[in-house]
Protein backbone atom coordinates (compact mmCIF):
# COMPACT_ATOMS: atom_id res chain seq x y z
CA UNK A 1 0.00 0.00 0.00
CA UNK A 2 1.36 3.54 -0.83
CA UNK A 3 1.69 5.12 2.63
CA UNK A 4 1.94 8.72 2.28
CA UNK A 5 2.45 11.53 5.91
CA UNK A 6 -0.35 11.21 8.00
CA UNK A 7 -1.29 7.29 7.43
CA UNK A 8 2.72 6.48 8.14
CA UNK A 9 2.94 8.65 10.84
CA UNK A 10 -0.27 7.30 12.51
CA UNK A 11 1.21 3.19 12.17
CA UNK A 12 4.64 4.96 13.86
CA UNK A 13 2.45 6.68 16.54
CA UNK A 14 1.98 3.90 19.26
CA UNK A 15 6.20 3.19 19.04
CA UNK A 16 6.98 6.52 18.93
CA UNK A 17 4.68 7.26 21.80
CA UNK A 18 5.95 4.31 24.06
CA UNK A 19 9.70 5.49 23.18
CA UNK A 20 8.79 9.13 23.95
CA UNK A 21 7.26 8.17 27.36
CA UNK A 22 9.25 5.63 28.46
CA UNK A 23 12.68 6.17 26.99
CA UNK A 24 13.32 9.72 26.29
CA UNK A 25 11.26 11.64 28.45
CA UNK A 26 12.64 10.20 32.05
CA UNK A 27 15.99 10.20 30.61
CA UNK A 28 15.78 13.86 29.46
CA UNK A 29 13.80 14.83 32.38
CA UNK A 30 16.15 12.97 34.84
CA UNK A 31 19.21 14.66 33.80
CA UNK A 32 16.91 17.97 33.59
CA UNK A 33 15.49 17.99 36.89
CA UNK A 34 18.66 16.80 38.84
CA UNK A 35 21.14 19.15 37.37
CA UNK A 36 19.15 22.64 36.54
CA UNK A 37 16.17 21.54 39.10
CA UNK A 38 16.61 24.23 41.45
CA UNK A 39 19.24 25.66 40.21
CA UNK A 40 21.00 27.60 37.47
CA UNK A 41 22.51 25.95 34.18
CA UNK A 42 25.47 28.01 35.31
CA UNK A 43 25.45 26.05 38.73
CA UNK A 44 25.03 22.85 37.02
CA UNK A 45 27.63 23.17 34.70
CA UNK A 46 30.24 24.24 37.63
CA UNK A 47 28.80 20.98 39.48
CA UNK A 48 29.25 18.74 35.92
CA UNK A 49 32.45 19.90 35.92
CA UNK A 50 33.71 18.84 39.50
CA UNK A 51 32.06 15.84 39.91
CA UNK A 52 33.86 15.18 36.07
CA UNK A 53 37.45 15.90 37.70
CA UNK A 54 37.20 14.16 40.84
CA UNK A 55 39.59 11.70 41.33
CA UNK A 56 37.47 8.93 41.70
CA UNK A 57 35.66 9.86 38.60
CA UNK A 58 38.64 10.12 36.59
CA UNK A 59 39.57 6.50 37.71
CA UNK A 60 36.13 5.18 36.91
CA UNK A 61 36.40 6.60 33.64
CA UNK A 62 39.86 5.99 32.62
CA UNK A 63 39.67 2.08 33.38
CA UNK A 64 36.48 1.79 31.66
CA UNK A 65 38.20 2.97 28.36
CA UNK A 66 40.79 0.67 28.97
CA UNK A 67 38.45 -2.20 29.61
CA UNK A 68 36.36 -1.51 26.60
CA UNK A 69 39.13 -0.81 24.56
CA UNK A 70 41.43 -4.11 25.05
CA UNK A 71 37.88 -5.97 24.72
CA UNK A 72 37.42 -4.43 21.38
CA UNK A 73 40.73 -5.62 20.22
CA UNK A 74 40.39 -9.11 22.02
CA UNK A 75 37.08 -9.66 20.29
CA UNK A 76 38.15 -8.86 17.10
CA UNK A 77 41.29 -11.25 17.64
CA UNK A 78 38.85 -13.96 17.86
CA UNK A 79 36.15 -13.03 16.11
CA UNK A 80 37.70 -12.42 12.37
CA UNK A 81 39.03 -16.08 12.08
CA UNK A 82 35.28 -17.01 13.79
CA UNK A 83 33.52 -15.12 11.07
CA UNK A 84 35.46 -15.98 8.35
CA UNK A 85 35.00 -19.99 8.79
CA UNK A 86 31.55 -18.81 9.09
CA UNK A 87 31.66 -17.90 5.29
CA UNK A 88 33.63 -20.98 4.33
CA UNK A 89 31.65 -23.75 6.25
CA UNK A 90 29.55 -26.09 4.60
CA UNK A 91 26.75 -28.28 5.66
CA UNK A 92 26.61 -29.19 8.73
CA UNK A 93 29.86 -27.61 10.30
CA UNK A 94 28.07 -24.14 9.12
CA UNK A 95 24.98 -24.67 11.00
CA UNK A 96 26.30 -26.18 14.32
CA UNK A 97 28.80 -22.91 14.27
CA UNK A 98 25.73 -20.42 13.50
CA UNK A 99 24.21 -22.22 16.19
CA UNK A 100 27.55 -21.90 18.58
CA UNK A 101 27.34 -18.03 17.74
CA UNK A 102 23.75 -17.51 17.90
CA UNK A 103 23.04 -19.46 21.73
CA UNK A 104 25.56 -17.13 23.42
CA UNK A 105 24.08 -14.42 21.60
CA UNK A 106 20.18 -14.56 22.95
CA UNK A 107 21.56 -16.05 26.51
CA UNK A 108 21.63 -14.02 29.05
CA UNK A 109 24.99 -12.09 30.23
CA UNK A 110 24.35 -13.00 33.83
CA UNK A 111 24.22 -16.65 33.00
CA UNK A 112 27.11 -16.11 30.25
CA UNK A 113 28.82 -13.95 33.22
CA UNK A 114 28.23 -17.05 35.61
CA UNK A 115 29.61 -19.31 33.84
CA UNK A 116 33.23 -17.66 33.70
CA UNK A 117 33.14 -17.31 37.38
CA UNK A 118 32.79 -21.46 37.55
CA UNK A 119 35.26 -21.90 35.20
CA UNK A 120 37.86 -19.07 36.61
CA UNK A 121 37.24 -19.73 40.18
CA UNK A 122 38.82 -21.30 42.85
CA UNK A 123 37.78 -24.91 42.36
CA UNK A 124 36.97 -24.24 38.81
CA UNK A 125 38.03 -25.63 35.43
CA UNK A 126 40.93 -24.22 35.33
CA UNK A 127 42.65 -24.30 38.52
CA UNK A 128 41.16 -28.64 38.72
CA UNK A 129 43.24 -28.39 34.96
CA UNK A 130 46.79 -27.00 36.41
CA UNK A 131 46.49 -28.77 39.85
CA UNK A 132 45.60 -31.70 38.26
CA UNK A 133 48.49 -31.70 35.42
CA UNK A 134 50.83 -30.36 38.73
CA UNK A 135 51.51 -27.21 37.34
CA UNK A 136 50.47 -25.63 40.29
CA UNK A 137 50.31 -26.55 44.10
CA UNK A 138 47.69 -23.85 45.41
CA UNK A 139 44.23 -23.27 43.84
CA UNK A 140 45.14 -19.09 41.81
CA UNK A 141 43.10 -16.70 42.42
CA UNK A 142 42.06 -16.23 38.52
CA UNK A 143 38.79 -14.14 39.43
CA UNK A 144 38.17 -10.32 40.85
CA UNK A 145 40.61 -9.31 38.24
CA UNK A 146 40.41 -7.26 35.68
CA UNK A 147 41.70 -10.29 33.63
CA UNK A 148 39.22 -12.10 34.18
CA UNK A 149 36.74 -8.74 33.32
CA UNK A 150 38.25 -8.59 29.92
CA UNK A 151 38.12 -12.77 29.62
CA UNK A 152 34.02 -12.59 29.99
CA UNK A 153 33.35 -9.11 28.81
CA UNK A 154 34.93 -10.44 25.52
CA UNK A 155 33.01 -13.75 25.73
CA UNK A 156 29.68 -11.76 26.02
CA UNK A 157 30.37 -9.06 23.64
CA UNK A 158 31.85 -11.77 20.78
CA UNK A 159 28.38 -12.71 18.89
CA UNK A 160 27.86 -8.72 17.86
CA UNK A 161 31.82 -8.78 16.43
CA UNK A 162 30.93 -12.25 14.46
CA UNK A 163 27.83 -11.30 13.17
CA UNK A 164 29.00 -7.76 12.39
CA UNK A 165 31.90 -9.22 10.16
CA UNK A 166 30.12 -11.91 8.45
CA UNK A 167 27.22 -9.75 7.10
CA UNK A 168 30.57 -8.01 5.81
CA UNK A 169 32.02 -11.09 4.40
CA UNK A 170 29.05 -12.42 3.31
CA UNK A 171 28.21 -9.80 1.13
CA UNK A 172 31.62 -9.97 -0.99
CA UNK A 173 31.49 -11.80 -4.29
CA UNK A 174 33.00 -15.25 -3.63
CA UNK A 175 34.58 -15.43 -7.21
CA UNK A 176 37.14 -12.71 -5.93
CA UNK A 177 39.53 -14.14 -4.02
CA UNK A 178 39.90 -16.50 -6.61
CA UNK A 179 40.47 -14.61 -8.82
CA UNK A 180 43.37 -12.89 -6.92
CA UNK A 181 44.68 -16.40 -6.95
CA UNK A 182 44.13 -17.00 -10.44
CA UNK A 183 46.33 -14.14 -11.19
CA UNK A 184 49.10 -15.56 -9.23
CA UNK A 185 48.44 -14.53 -5.88
CA UNK A 186 49.66 -16.98 -2.94
CA UNK A 187 47.03 -17.73 -0.18
CA UNK A 188 48.41 -14.91 2.16
CA UNK A 189 49.02 -12.53 -0.06
CA UNK A 190 45.18 -12.90 -1.60
CA UNK A 191 43.71 -12.65 1.96
CA UNK A 192 45.86 -9.50 3.11
CA UNK A 193 45.43 -7.71 -0.46
CA UNK A 194 41.78 -8.37 -1.39
CA UNK A 195 40.47 -9.86 1.50
CA UNK A 196 40.98 -7.60 4.49
CA UNK A 197 41.23 -4.20 3.14
CA UNK A 198 37.85 -5.11 1.70
CA UNK A 199 36.12 -6.50 4.91
CA UNK A 200 37.57 -3.30 6.76
CA UNK A 201 34.37 -1.22 7.21
CA UNK A 202 33.13 -4.29 8.84
CA UNK A 203 35.85 -4.03 11.36
CA UNK A 204 35.26 -0.46 12.01
CA UNK A 205 31.93 -1.14 12.45
CA UNK A 206 32.14 -4.38 14.67
CA UNK A 207 35.09 -2.48 16.65
CA UNK A 208 32.52 0.69 17.06
CA UNK A 209 29.94 -1.62 18.19
CA UNK A 210 31.43 -3.63 20.75
CA UNK A 211 33.38 -0.68 21.90
CA UNK A 212 30.20 1.03 22.63
CA UNK A 213 28.61 -1.41 23.95
CA UNK A 214 31.43 -2.48 26.44
CA UNK A 215 31.40 1.33 27.67
CA UNK A 216 28.02 0.50 29.36
CA UNK A 217 28.75 -2.63 30.37
CA UNK A 218 27.90 -3.40 33.54
CA UNK A 219 27.05 -7.07 34.63
CA UNK A 220 30.08 -8.66 34.27
CA UNK A 221 32.21 -5.97 35.47
CA UNK A 222 29.99 -5.97 38.50
CA UNK A 223 29.94 -9.41 39.10
CA UNK A 224 34.05 -10.51 38.42
CA UNK A 225 35.68 -6.71 39.21
CA UNK A 226 38.27 -6.54 41.86
CA UNK A 227 36.72 -4.73 45.00
CA UNK A 228 38.48 -1.64 44.05
CA UNK A 229 37.55 -1.09 40.97
CA UNK A 230 34.44 0.76 39.32
CA UNK A 231 33.56 0.91 35.70
CA UNK A 232 31.08 3.90 34.96
CA UNK A 233 27.87 2.24 34.70
CA UNK A 234 29.15 0.62 37.86
CA UNK A 235 29.28 3.92 39.59
CA UNK A 236 26.02 5.39 38.54
CA UNK A 237 24.36 2.14 39.98
CA UNK A 238 26.17 2.64 43.36
CA UNK A 239 25.39 6.09 43.78
CA UNK A 240 21.91 5.23 43.44
CA UNK A 241 21.62 1.84 45.53
CA UNK A 242 24.27 2.59 48.31
CA UNK A 243 23.79 6.96 48.67
CA UNK A 244 20.97 8.07 47.01
CA UNK A 245 23.83 10.58 45.37
CA UNK A 246 21.71 11.74 42.22
CA UNK A 247 23.49 14.75 41.12
CA UNK A 248 26.90 12.26 41.07
CA UNK A 249 24.46 9.75 38.82
CA UNK A 250 23.13 12.26 36.76
CA UNK A 251 26.47 13.93 35.80
CA UNK A 252 28.19 10.14 34.69
CA UNK A 253 24.85 9.22 32.89
CA UNK A 254 25.15 12.65 31.12
CA UNK A 255 28.48 11.84 30.25
CA UNK A 256 28.15 8.67 29.51
CA UNK A 257 25.00 9.00 26.87
CA UNK A 258 27.29 11.63 25.26
CA UNK A 259 29.98 9.95 24.30
CA UNK A 260 27.71 6.75 23.48
CA UNK A 261 25.22 8.53 21.03
CA UNK A 262 28.55 10.47 19.22
CA UNK A 263 29.87 6.80 18.59
CA UNK A 264 26.64 5.91 17.70
CA UNK A 265 26.95 8.82 14.87
CA UNK A 266 30.27 8.06 13.95
CA UNK A 267 28.91 4.50 13.68
CA UNK A 268 25.91 5.24 11.97
CA UNK A 269 28.11 6.60 8.74
CA UNK A 270 30.23 3.55 8.45
CA UNK A 271 27.87 0.92 8.81
CA UNK A 272 23.72 0.21 9.37
CA UNK A 273 22.53 -1.54 12.54
CA UNK A 274 19.70 -3.33 9.90
CA UNK A 275 22.31 -5.24 8.53
CA UNK A 276 23.79 -6.71 11.31
CA UNK A 277 20.31 -7.58 13.15
CA UNK A 278 17.97 -8.06 10.13
CA UNK B 1 38.96 -20.09 -2.96
CA UNK B 2 36.68 -22.45 -3.38
CA UNK B 3 38.70 -25.27 -2.51
CA UNK B 4 37.71 -27.64 -0.45
CA UNK B 5 38.15 -26.81 3.79
CA UNK B 6 41.08 -29.10 4.06
CA UNK B 7 40.66 -30.71 7.63
CA UNK B 8 42.84 -28.60 9.77
CA UNK B 9 40.04 -26.18 8.75
CA UNK B 10 37.27 -28.51 10.48
CA UNK B 11 39.50 -29.45 13.32
CA UNK B 12 39.24 -25.38 14.19
CA UNK B 13 35.81 -25.26 13.36
CA UNK B 14 35.12 -28.16 16.02
CA UNK B 15 37.44 -26.50 18.36
CA UNK B 16 35.41 -23.20 18.02
CA UNK B 17 31.77 -24.51 18.54
CA UNK B 18 33.27 -26.36 21.46
CA UNK B 19 34.96 -23.15 23.18
CA UNK B 20 32.03 -21.43 22.47
CA UNK B 21 28.86 -23.58 24.08
CA UNK B 22 31.22 -25.39 26.61
CA UNK B 23 30.51 -21.95 28.91
CA UNK B 24 27.17 -22.66 28.65
CA UNK B 25 26.95 -26.11 28.63
CA UNK B 26 29.28 -25.70 31.80
CA UNK B 27 26.48 -23.94 34.02
CA UNK B 28 24.31 -26.40 32.40
CA UNK B 29 26.49 -29.08 34.21
CA UNK B 30 27.30 -27.53 37.70
CA UNK B 31 23.43 -27.15 37.56
CA UNK B 32 23.18 -31.24 38.38
CA UNK B 33 26.43 -31.07 40.94
CA UNK B 34 25.96 -33.13 43.75
CA UNK B 35 28.79 -31.38 45.48
CA UNK B 36 28.03 -27.99 47.64
CA UNK B 37 30.71 -25.73 46.02
CA UNK B 38 30.71 -25.17 42.55
CA UNK B 39 33.72 -27.14 41.78
CA UNK B 40 33.96 -28.03 38.36
CA UNK B 41 34.01 -31.05 37.16
CA UNK B 42 31.61 -31.91 40.23
CA UNK B 43 32.65 -35.19 41.86
CA UNK B 44 28.98 -36.43 42.10
CA UNK B 45 26.05 -35.79 40.28
CA UNK B 46 21.95 -35.01 41.49
CA UNK B 47 19.30 -33.54 41.41
CA UNK B 48 18.91 -31.59 44.42
CA UNK B 49 19.66 -28.08 43.03
CA UNK B 50 16.77 -28.41 40.69
CA UNK B 51 14.62 -29.61 43.42
CA UNK B 52 15.43 -26.86 45.79
CA UNK B 53 15.31 -24.34 42.89
CA UNK B 54 11.59 -25.89 41.63
CA UNK B 55 10.57 -26.13 45.21
CA UNK B 56 11.37 -22.80 46.68
CA UNK B 57 8.43 -20.51 46.22
CA UNK B 58 10.80 -16.82 46.27
CA UNK B 59 12.08 -19.06 42.96
CA UNK B 60 8.84 -19.60 41.42
CA UNK B 61 7.33 -16.43 41.81
CA UNK B 62 10.79 -14.90 40.36
CA UNK B 63 10.33 -17.51 37.58
CA UNK B 64 6.65 -16.70 36.94
CA UNK B 65 6.99 -12.96 37.40
CA UNK B 66 9.91 -13.23 34.57
CA UNK B 67 7.20 -14.91 32.56
CA UNK B 68 4.54 -12.53 32.67
CA UNK B 69 6.37 -9.57 31.96
CA UNK B 70 8.26 -11.16 29.23
CA UNK B 71 5.03 -11.90 27.29
CA UNK B 72 3.76 -8.53 28.13
CA UNK B 73 6.34 -6.98 26.74
CA UNK B 74 6.49 -9.21 23.90
CA UNK B 75 3.14 -9.14 23.09
CA UNK B 76 2.97 -4.97 23.12
CA UNK B 77 6.58 -4.34 21.76
CA UNK B 78 5.81 -6.48 18.58
CA UNK B 79 2.42 -4.89 17.90
CA UNK B 80 3.49 -1.36 18.16
CA UNK B 81 6.78 -2.28 16.54
CA UNK B 82 5.02 -4.56 13.75
CA UNK B 83 3.25 -1.05 12.45
CA UNK B 84 6.45 1.01 13.34
CA UNK B 85 8.30 -2.12 10.80
CA UNK B 86 5.35 -1.27 8.06
CA UNK B 87 5.97 2.61 7.90
CA UNK B 88 9.79 2.17 7.92
CA UNK B 89 9.61 -0.42 4.73
CA UNK B 90 6.59 0.98 2.91
CA UNK B 91 5.87 4.35 3.89
CA UNK B 92 7.44 8.23 2.84
CA UNK B 93 7.27 10.23 5.24
CA UNK B 94 9.74 13.40 6.49
CA UNK B 95 12.53 12.76 8.88
CA UNK B 96 12.55 8.62 8.04
CA UNK B 97 15.87 8.41 8.84
CA UNK B 98 16.02 10.43 12.12
CA UNK B 99 12.74 8.81 13.08
CA UNK B 100 14.13 5.31 12.42
CA UNK B 101 17.98 6.11 14.48
CA UNK B 102 15.53 6.98 17.45
CA UNK B 103 13.80 3.47 17.79
CA UNK B 104 17.37 2.00 17.42
CA UNK B 105 18.81 4.02 19.92
CA UNK B 106 17.53 1.63 23.16
CA UNK B 107 20.07 -0.72 21.79
CA UNK B 108 23.49 1.26 22.53
CA UNK B 109 21.95 3.42 25.21
CA UNK B 110 23.76 1.47 28.11
CA UNK B 111 20.64 -0.07 30.19
CA UNK B 112 22.29 1.57 33.43
CA UNK B 113 21.16 5.00 32.50
CA UNK B 114 17.24 3.73 31.23
CA UNK B 115 17.15 1.89 34.61
CA UNK B 116 17.38 5.02 36.81
CA UNK B 117 15.89 7.72 35.05
CA UNK B 118 12.68 5.64 34.79
CA UNK B 119 13.31 4.47 38.48
CA UNK B 120 14.07 8.59 39.19
CA UNK B 121 10.57 9.43 37.28
CA UNK B 122 8.42 6.15 38.15
CA UNK B 123 9.22 6.23 41.63
CA UNK B 124 7.30 9.57 42.73
CA UNK B 125 4.60 8.68 41.20
CA UNK B 126 4.11 5.01 42.95
CA UNK B 127 4.51 2.85 39.47
CA UNK B 128 7.51 1.16 41.32
CA UNK B 129 7.07 -2.56 41.51
CA UNK B 130 4.09 -2.84 39.43
CA UNK B 131 4.68 -6.04 36.55
CA UNK B 132 3.05 -3.38 34.21
CA UNK B 133 5.79 -0.93 34.78
CA UNK B 134 8.39 -3.49 33.99
CA UNK B 135 6.63 -4.86 31.10
CA UNK B 136 5.79 -1.57 29.67
CA UNK B 137 9.76 -0.87 29.91
CA UNK B 138 10.92 -3.64 28.33
CA UNK B 139 8.49 -3.90 25.62
CA UNK B 140 9.88 -0.59 24.90
CA UNK B 141 13.36 -1.81 25.23
CA UNK B 142 12.67 -4.46 22.55
CA UNK B 143 10.94 -2.18 19.63
CA UNK B 144 14.52 -2.05 17.96
CA UNK B 145 15.07 -5.66 17.35
CA UNK B 146 11.43 -6.17 16.63
CA UNK B 147 11.47 -2.93 14.30
CA UNK B 148 14.55 -4.72 12.26
CA UNK B 149 13.64 -8.23 12.35
CA UNK B 150 9.79 -7.31 10.71
CA UNK B 151 11.43 -4.79 8.53
CA UNK B 152 13.91 -7.27 6.91
CA UNK B 153 11.01 -9.52 6.32
CA UNK B 154 8.60 -7.11 5.03
CA UNK B 155 11.21 -6.03 2.12
CA UNK B 156 10.92 -9.24 0.67
CA UNK B 157 7.19 -9.03 0.82
CA UNK B 158 5.61 -7.53 -2.84
CA UNK B 159 4.08 -4.67 -2.14
CA UNK B 160 1.55 -5.34 -5.55
CA UNK B 161 0.35 -7.69 -3.80
CA UNK B 162 -1.20 -5.38 -1.41
CA UNK B 163 -1.84 -3.13 -4.22
CA UNK B 164 -4.00 -6.02 -6.18
CA UNK B 165 -6.02 -6.44 -2.84
CA UNK B 166 -6.63 -3.14 -2.54
CA UNK B 167 -7.53 -3.00 -6.25
CA UNK B 168 -9.97 -5.74 -6.29
CA UNK B 169 -12.11 -4.24 -3.51
CA UNK B 170 -10.22 -4.98 0.32
CA UNK B 171 -10.61 -2.00 2.56
CA UNK B 172 -7.23 -0.98 3.61
CA UNK B 173 -7.80 -2.94 7.10
CA UNK B 174 -8.35 -5.58 5.36
CA UNK B 175 -5.51 -5.88 3.33
CA UNK B 176 -2.97 -5.54 6.69
CA UNK B 177 -5.02 -8.60 8.10
CA UNK B 178 -5.12 -10.68 5.15
CA UNK B 179 -2.46 -10.19 3.18
CA UNK B 180 0.27 -8.41 5.24
CA UNK B 181 0.11 -10.02 8.66
CA UNK B 182 0.19 -13.84 6.64
CA UNK B 183 2.65 -13.00 4.45
CA UNK B 184 5.01 -11.16 7.33
CA UNK B 185 3.78 -13.59 9.69
CA UNK B 186 7.31 -15.65 9.90
CA UNK B 187 9.27 -12.23 11.11
CA UNK B 188 6.41 -11.01 12.91
CA UNK B 189 6.84 -14.60 14.58
CA UNK B 190 10.48 -13.97 15.12
CA UNK B 191 10.62 -10.77 16.51
CA UNK B 192 7.95 -11.63 19.34
CA UNK B 193 10.21 -14.69 20.60
CA UNK B 194 13.64 -12.22 20.21
CA UNK B 195 11.31 -9.63 22.09
CA UNK B 196 10.42 -11.76 24.86
CA UNK B 197 13.72 -13.40 25.55
CA UNK B 198 15.20 -9.70 25.85
CA UNK B 199 13.25 -8.58 28.68
CA UNK B 200 13.46 -12.20 30.42
CA UNK B 201 16.95 -11.67 30.03
CA UNK B 202 16.76 -8.08 31.09
CA UNK B 203 18.57 -7.25 34.82
CA UNK B 204 18.72 -3.32 34.93
CA UNK B 205 15.64 -2.10 34.34
CA UNK B 206 13.55 -4.92 36.33
CA UNK B 207 16.29 -4.47 39.43
CA UNK B 208 15.08 -1.03 39.83
CA UNK B 209 11.65 -1.19 38.63
CA UNK B 210 10.46 -4.22 40.40
CA UNK B 211 9.48 -4.18 44.29
CA UNK B 212 10.45 -7.33 46.42
CA UNK B 213 7.60 -9.06 44.86
CA UNK B 214 7.62 -8.03 41.19
CA UNK B 215 11.13 -9.90 41.57
CA UNK B 216 12.41 -11.34 38.21
CA UNK B 217 14.12 -14.21 37.94
CA UNK B 218 17.69 -12.69 36.45
CA UNK B 219 16.91 -9.77 39.37
CA UNK B 220 16.58 -12.93 41.89
CA UNK B 221 19.58 -14.59 40.55
CA UNK B 222 21.74 -11.09 40.77
CA UNK B 223 20.64 -10.67 44.45
CA UNK B 224 21.55 -14.20 45.24
CA UNK B 225 25.19 -13.76 43.67
CA UNK B 226 25.36 -11.17 45.57
CA UNK B 227 25.14 -13.40 48.94
CA UNK B 228 25.99 -16.58 48.47
CA UNK B 229 27.53 -18.65 46.04
CA UNK B 230 25.69 -21.94 45.81
CA UNK B 231 24.57 -24.52 43.23
CA UNK B 232 20.49 -23.33 43.45
CA UNK B 233 21.55 -20.19 41.14
CA UNK B 234 23.00 -22.44 39.01
CA UNK B 235 19.80 -24.50 38.37
CA UNK B 236 18.33 -20.86 37.68
CA UNK B 237 20.53 -20.26 35.31
CA UNK B 238 20.14 -23.87 33.94
CA UNK B 239 16.06 -22.44 33.71
CA UNK B 240 17.22 -19.75 32.50
CA UNK B 241 19.17 -21.31 29.59
CA UNK B 242 16.44 -24.36 28.94
CA UNK B 243 13.81 -20.92 28.66
CA UNK B 244 16.35 -19.54 25.51
CA UNK B 245 16.80 -22.87 24.25
CA UNK B 246 13.33 -23.47 24.14
CA UNK B 247 12.58 -20.16 22.43
CA UNK B 248 14.73 -20.74 19.99
CA UNK B 249 14.35 -23.89 18.71
CA UNK B 250 10.49 -22.99 18.61
CA UNK B 251 11.67 -19.79 16.30
CA UNK B 252 13.72 -22.72 14.47
CA UNK B 253 11.35 -25.51 13.67
CA UNK B 254 8.30 -22.43 12.93
CA UNK B 255 10.66 -21.46 10.27
CA UNK B 256 11.29 -25.11 8.73
CA UNK B 257 7.89 -25.68 8.91
CA UNK B 258 6.66 -23.06 7.01
CA UNK B 259 10.09 -23.34 4.53
CA UNK B 260 8.36 -26.85 3.87
CA UNK B 261 5.15 -25.81 3.21
CA UNK B 262 5.96 -22.99 1.31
Amino acid sequence: MPLRGPGALLLLAPALAMLLALFVAPIGWFLWDVLVGESSLAEAWTLTVEILSSRAVIRAMTLTNLIALVVTLAVLAVGYPVAYALTRARGLFFVLLIAAVVLPYFTSAIVRTYSFMVILGRNGLVNQALLGLGLISQPLDLLYNRLSVTIGMTYVLLPYMVLTLYATMRSLAPGLMRAARGMGATGPQAFRRVFLPLTLPGVVAGCLMVFILALGFFITPALMGAPGDATIAMFIEREIEMTQNWAVAAVLSLALLAVTLLLYAVYSRFADLRKVLG
Amino acid sequence: MRRRPSPLFHLGVTAAILLLVAPIGIVVAISFSGDGSLAFPPRSWSLRWHERFLGDIRWQRALWNSVVIAAGASLIGTAAGFLAAYAFVRGGFPLKRVLLSLVLTPIIVPHVICAIALYYVASPLGLVGSLATVSLAHATLGLPVVVLVISSTLQSVDPNLERAALGMGCSPAGVFRRVVLPLAAPGVISAALFAFLASFDELLVAMFLAGVRTQTLPVRIWNSLAMEVEPTIAAANAALIAVTLAVLLLDWALRRARARAA
